[in-house]
């Protein structure tokens, strides 16, 4: 029934038995108790669950674990450094005042990461195309496109 | 939104999955599509094959007889490839219309074709290049034309034991200009209509005009009857808007919550035009 | 004494009024603050809800032996086991209400989509899952109705057999002599105008996780709400139990927009389970039961007249309001169309009304509070009619309204509705929105578009609110709200409130006002919510009351405890004559000082105590407001229309607020922005469509439009600012007036756009296929 799988998951690499139709999400969410990438809703629209395998962000609630055997995969709980020091674009969401409740942010920080790494000064419509995996209730994005776009500014430098 | 159980191999080769498929396995790609109708217990294959880890599928490559890209690319192989925005710039512009930068991360051309949801955006763009489809079985393989392989709603000319393996476009750099033109379905980034054209002008002349509708009705399809009659035009924008008059002859279109089948036909004779127009403006 | 001097930080600057980035946010950027479904505790299963596919249907029998046969499946339980828990409860009264039992798992009949049925309890969601397939329930379909007006009409089927009529209640409201205003009136204009139901849809759905120790017969939850306290209270009435065996805790909530200021069936489902089986239990909805199952909020078709006299002055309104209140009563269904009624004359000076409100059951998930809670729609209302008149009139809306406003030496202003409006300066806000927008030039832009062929629209919404709920007497629970705070010993502060922030940023902006009044860092300061356990008793946050009651009941706790510091200090200098100021009681004479710190480790001490003090240094209050707050502004929607596809481009949005003073503007930004977002997704996407057989066919993201970066425009935002005389902040609220203020500016707009080929009305959401038969309807009238 079980299958083992190895990951890299925030630098550690582990090996876990899991049932195959065991969803990445709920097995960073519940196996791994990482929860900090939450389910919103299960059906690839909202990014709630927007982690990076092997560099790409992509939605974990629409992948399987046993399709990640192998990857190196990144959370928001890796983001920051060991010591601490916030990630960039942890610190343009916080300046900017790029969340309220807070749900759909740790998708919106690994998509942020996703769309400055593939292009470093992006326009507000580029921005704004590139977060549409990504849904709010609360910012009406504004605040979320001043982040990305003073996260870009930070990384560039 | 939890899926039924399901036995799961990750073969380490084609043949290999071509084997396990011909013994019953359904084929898993990037998941795209396939994953969340299992989550809506839409589906309940007994045997996944992940044939979305094998390298021998992710390829972009050239040859003579045109750019041959592997079932395994993923969206964002395709957006990004820079040899096909250089020699075949319909595909990558189209890739970039599809759902979002994870989903793309995550999708593949071989899967997105194979499933052959009405309102995706590929088959619009291969309808109008022409392209061939590579399937393969465990036994042989074989090359089906777009217009061929796209039968109905989700329905293809694939066998239970095929799998899309390959997409060949055609080669062709500076000699066309083209274009995807889509109206989005404003809650999950789907066509509601979307229009892919290729054109070519000599001598001031329309003299190769292709033109793939998608999202219009059940099945993708080349408008033959708009093509005929701007062939051989100067393309005009008066004789472009009379020919998309045209894109919907012979469809039944679709009616839903998000179009009814007269907004739609409409819409896809005034995106049928757009596309035209902005294919001839990128001709030489 | 002696004098001293402590390591406490004290802070002459003010923070109120800062842009202060939100201290609450390292814990939700590192992915590490705790949500209901992050809570695991030892032992835990997990619940899965067997819902009906039906509309409308009897249930013959339900078969669970299949799911109890499954390995991992620990019980299942259905409304025979739950019947004697007491039903859903609903806060609201009106004379006259017919109130359904509301069993909180369906015994005979399912009513709505949705409507649990059994609850499956397993090892685990993956097998909960599976086990809520294998029930087999057995229905009879009866014929559904999810239209309030087809529900009203003769011959509907009844949504309860018991009410063959489908009417909850009739509620009546006059003001003036509104017969005679009509009588006299020299222009009157009608429309119908809906407001459609929208889902609510915060991006964490609910979830609950139940906690039952035998032992200490307490029950512990863990659920996602905005009211904790009144979740408690009203979760003990239903399960009955004493009301202190229940600890209840809000922890991180991920959005609620009012569909969490609520009590669920789910959450007693839940609470029962754990009683039964002496474990902890946990159930999440799915974003798929949360749009079948979560309230909705509007519902309404109004019928609206307006009287006026030629030179454009508005002398009588008449409301028919039908309002979709779905199959039960929520928390406070039947009182949200209520608060249209007495949101009906908007900012303007009408003094004759007549409303009458006409609650329909249909069978849909019940109807409740979403953002603005009955004064979207009112203003949607007022607002549209405005430009009807306008446009019957030949006038510039922006002088109708302006010839309508009260004036602002008017306030306190009375309606006709029995409100007062606190203060106000109603053109100043449109003399704003207009100037940043360029009004003038705007209409003369469109007069070069219309030559030109082209669509392009100016609409404008003046809006009103009633903010700040409210004074007690004129709100179902109390409407007040507490505070402590405390210097524990070390002179650090801790300020617990009664309302329940979820996303607000009120850790950030009480701690500003602590800090301010205290003379401390705002670092200082921990700002504590949500718990039962820890938190005396509060209402919630809801309805812009965060600030504007509880963090003025937060602000009323500082001046006692300042008083007692005063005192402090004047023990410690010797001197009756002192002042506290910048974290220091000074002698006015002799200017020596004592820091707070020195003052809270002496008062835990308590070795010497001022004459009539106890030892300890804090202070709670509970705030009751006089009044409502109601801000007001000038909303500005600039459009063009691409005639061929009636596709709308927002081409700019301005908006123009006051709501009084404000303590952050970053976070009042951040309000309005999202107020925006939701107004506009109303005006512009969203929908929940039922179709004739009872079902929810806009019941995922997938169907269900919710408003994108994409889709967003850029939101020019300005204020004006007349203070709040209700609470001594001068604030009035933020949570809803953007909500309030866009949709009728953007529908306003696309309508304006149209307007020259004859379009008066278009009723929402403005789908490009609306938009585009319109058009072609009235081709040939203007346009190319």
């Amino acid at each position: 029934m079980t299958r083992s799988i190895t990951v890299t998951i925030n630098g550690i690499t582990q090996t876990h038995e899991v049932e195959p139709r065991l969803l990445l999400i709920h097995f960073l969410r519940e196996t791994l108790s990482l929860t900090g990438s939450h389910v919103g809703c299960e059906t690839s629209i909202c990014g709630t669950c927007t982690v990076e395998v092997n560099g790409k962000a992509i939605k974990s609630c629409s992948m399987f674990a046993v399709q990640a055997n192998g990857a190196n995969i990144l959370t928001v709980e890796g983001l920051a450094e060991a010591g601490g020091k916030l990630h960039a674009v942890q610190e343009a969401f916080w300046n900017e005042h790029g969340l309220q409740c807070g749900f759909c942010t740790p998708g919106m920080l690994m998509i942020t990461k996703q769309i400055i790494e593939r292009n470093p000064d992006p326009t507000d419509t580029e921005i704004r195309e590139g977060l549409d995996g990504n849904l709010c209730r609360c910012t009406g994005y504004q605040h979320i496109v001043n982040a990305v776009r003073s996260a870009a500014k930070v990384m560039r430098a | 939104m939890i899926p039924n159980s399901f036995e799961y191999s990750a073969p380490a080769s084609l043949s290999e999955a071509l084997g396990l498929i011909a013994a019953g396995g359904k084929p898993l790609g990037g998941g795209m599509s396939l994953i969340p109708m299992m989550k809506l217990r839409l589906a309940a294959p007994e045997h996944l094959v992940d044939i979305g880890r094998l390298t021998e599928l992710s390829y972009i490559r050239e040859s003579a007889e045109g750019i041959h890209i592997g079932a395994g690319c993923t969206h964002f192989a395709v957006e990004s490839s820079a040899l096909l925005m250089g020699k075949c710039p319909l595909i990558a512009e189209t890739a970039n219309y599809i759902g979002d930068i994870q989903v793309r991360n995550m999708g593949t051309i071989g899967g997105s074709v194979a499933h052959a949801d009405p309102a995706a955006d590929y088959p619009a763009a291969l309808q109008a290049l022409e392209a061939t489809i590579v399937l393969k079985s465990a036994k042989k393989e074989r090359k089906v034309s777009a217009a061929k392989f796209f039968i109905d709603t989700f329905t293809t000319a694939l066998k239970e034991d095929e799998i899309v393996s390959e997409i060949i476009v055609p080669l062709e750099a500076g000699l066309t200009g083209t274009s995807y033109q889509k109206f989005l379905q404003p809650a999950s980034g789907f066509a509601i209509v979307g229009v892919a054209a290729r054109a070519r002008r000599e001598g001031g002349k329309i003299s190769l005009i292709r033109v793939g509708v998608t999202g219009l009705s059940g099945n993708s399809f080349r408008a033959t009857k708009v093509e005929a009659a701007l062939l051989g035009s100067a393309g005009t924008d008066a004789e472009v808007t009379a020919a998309a008059a045209h894109a919907t002859d012979g469809a039944d279109a679709s009616s839903d919550l998000h179009a009814s089948a007269e907004y739609r036909a409409h819409l896809a004779r005034i995106y049928t035009a757009r596309a035209i127009s902005a294919a001839l403006s990128r001709t030489a | 004494m002696a004098t001293t001097t402590t390591p406490t930080t004290t802070k002459t600057e003010k923070y109120v009024g800062q842009r202060l980035r939100r201290r609450e946010d390292p814990r939700f950027i590192t992915g590490t603050a705790t949500y209901v479904e992050d809570i695991k505790l030892p032992g835990a299963y997990y619940a899965g809800m067997v819902r009906s596919p039906h509309g409308a249907a009897k249930i013959r029998s339900i078969d669970v032996s299949k799911a109890l046969a499954r390995p991992g499946v620990i019980a299942v339980y259905t409304g025979q086991d739950t019947k004697n828990v007491g039903g859903v409860i609903c806060g609201a009264d009106l004379p006259g209400l017919r109130k359904p039992h509301h069993y909180i798992l369906a015994v005979d009949r399912v009513y709505f989509p949705g409507h649990p049925v059994a609850v499956v309890v397993a090892t685990d969601k993956y097998i909960a899952a599976d086990a809520a397939d294998d029930i087999e329930v057995d229905y009879e379909v009866t014929q559904a109705v999810t239209h309030p007006e087809k529900a009203l009409a003769p011959g509907a089927p009844a949504v309860h057999p018991e009410w063959p009529d489908n009417t909850a209640f009739v509620f009546h409201q006059v003001g003036g002599d509104p017969d005679k205003a009509f009588a006299e009136a020299e222009v009157i204009v009608k429309q119908r105008i809906t407001s459609q139901r929208l889902v609510a849809n915060p991006m964490e759905t609910r979830g609950v996780v139940a906690d039952w120790r035998a032992a200490d017969r307490t029950l512990h939850i863990h659920t996602s709400t905005q009211i904790p306290h009144l979740a408690r209270t009203l979760l003990s009435i239903m399960l009955g139990l004493e009301e202190n065996r229940v600890h209840l805790v809000a922890p991180m909530v991920g959005g609620g927009f009012g569909c969490k200021l609520n009590v669920y069936a789910e959450e007693a489902i839940v609470a029962f389970v754990s009683m039964k089986l002496n474990k902890p239990v946990k159930w999440i909805e799915t974003r798929r039961e949360n749009f079948m199952t979560t309230i909705q909020g509007r519902g309404h078709v109004d019928y609206y007249e307006l009287a006026a006299k030629k030179d454009g002055t508005v002398t009588g309104i008449k409301l028919k309001l039908i309002q979709d209140l779905g199959a039960y009563h929520q928390l406070l269904t039947p009182a949200i169309p209520t608060l249209s009624v007495l949101m009906m004359p908007g900012l303007y000076n009408v003094r004759n009304i007549k409303a009458e409100v006409v609650g329909v059951f249909t069978n849909c998930v019940p109807t409740d509070a979403y953002r603005g809670a009955g004064r979207p729609e009112a203003t949607h209302g007022i607002e549209r009619m405005m430009d009807i008149l306008a446009a019957e009139l030949k006038m510039d809306p922006a002088e109708l309204r302006r010839k309508n406003f009260v004036g602002k030496d008017q306030f306190p202003f009375a309606t006709a509705t029995g409100l007062n409006y606190d203060s106000g300066d109603y053109a100043a806000t449109l003399d704003k929105a207009m100037q940043i927008s360029d009004y003038a030039g705007l209409r003369k832009q469109q007069v070069e578009a219309r030559k030109q062929g082209r669509l392009m629209g100016i609409g404008l919404s003046t809006y009103g609110e009633i903010c700040a709920m409210g004074p007690s007497p004129a709100t179902p629970a109390g409407g007040w709200e507490s505070a402590t705070v405390r210097i524990e010993p070390s002179g650090k502060v801790t300020v617990l409130t009664g309302i329940s922030p979820h996303g607000q940023g009120e850790e950030t902006t009480f701690a500003q006002i602590a800090a301010d009044e205290l003379g401390v860092h705002v670092d200082d300061i921990t700002v504590i919510h949500g718990d039962t356990a820890i938190v005396q008793y509060g209402i919630g946050t809801f309805g812009s009351r965060g600030t504007a009651v509880g963090g003025t009941a937060v602000y009323i706790a500082l001046q006692d405890l300042k008083d007692k510091i005063t005192r402090w200090g004047a023990m410690f200098l010797n001197s009756e004559d002192v002042h506290f100021a910048g974290g220091v009681v000074t002698d006015n004479k002799t200017g020596q000082t004592v820091a707070l710190g020195t003052i809270a480790a002496a008062a835990y001490r308590a070795m010497k105590l001022p004459p009539g003090m106890d030892p300890g240094l804090m202070a709670t209050k509970f705030f009751e407001p006089s009044n409502f707050t109601y801000p007001f502004g000038a909303h500005i929607v600039v459009s063009e229309i691409d005639p061929a596809t009636g596709q709308i481009e927002i081409r700019r949005y301005v908006a123009v607020d006051d709501i009084g003073n404000i303590l952050n503007p970053l976070i009042v930004d951040g309000q309005l922005h999202g107020g925006v977002a939701q107004g506009l997704g109303q005006a512009l996407w969203e929908n929940a469509v039922y179709d004739d057989n009872g079902q929810l066919i806009t019941g995922e993201f997938m169907d269900y439009a919710m408003p994108k970066a994409s889709t967003m425009p850029w939101i020019e935002s300005a204020h004006t600012c007349t203070p709040s005389p209700v609470n001594p902040l001068g604030v009035k609220g933020v949570g809803e007036a953007g909500t309030i203020g866009s949709t009728p500016a953007m529908v306003n707009s696309v309508v304006d756009a149209l307007s020259h080929l004859g379009v008066r009305h278009i009723d929402m959401p403005l789908t490009p296929e609306k938009i585009w038969k319109l058009v072609s309807t009235h081709a040939g009238s203007q346009a190319a």
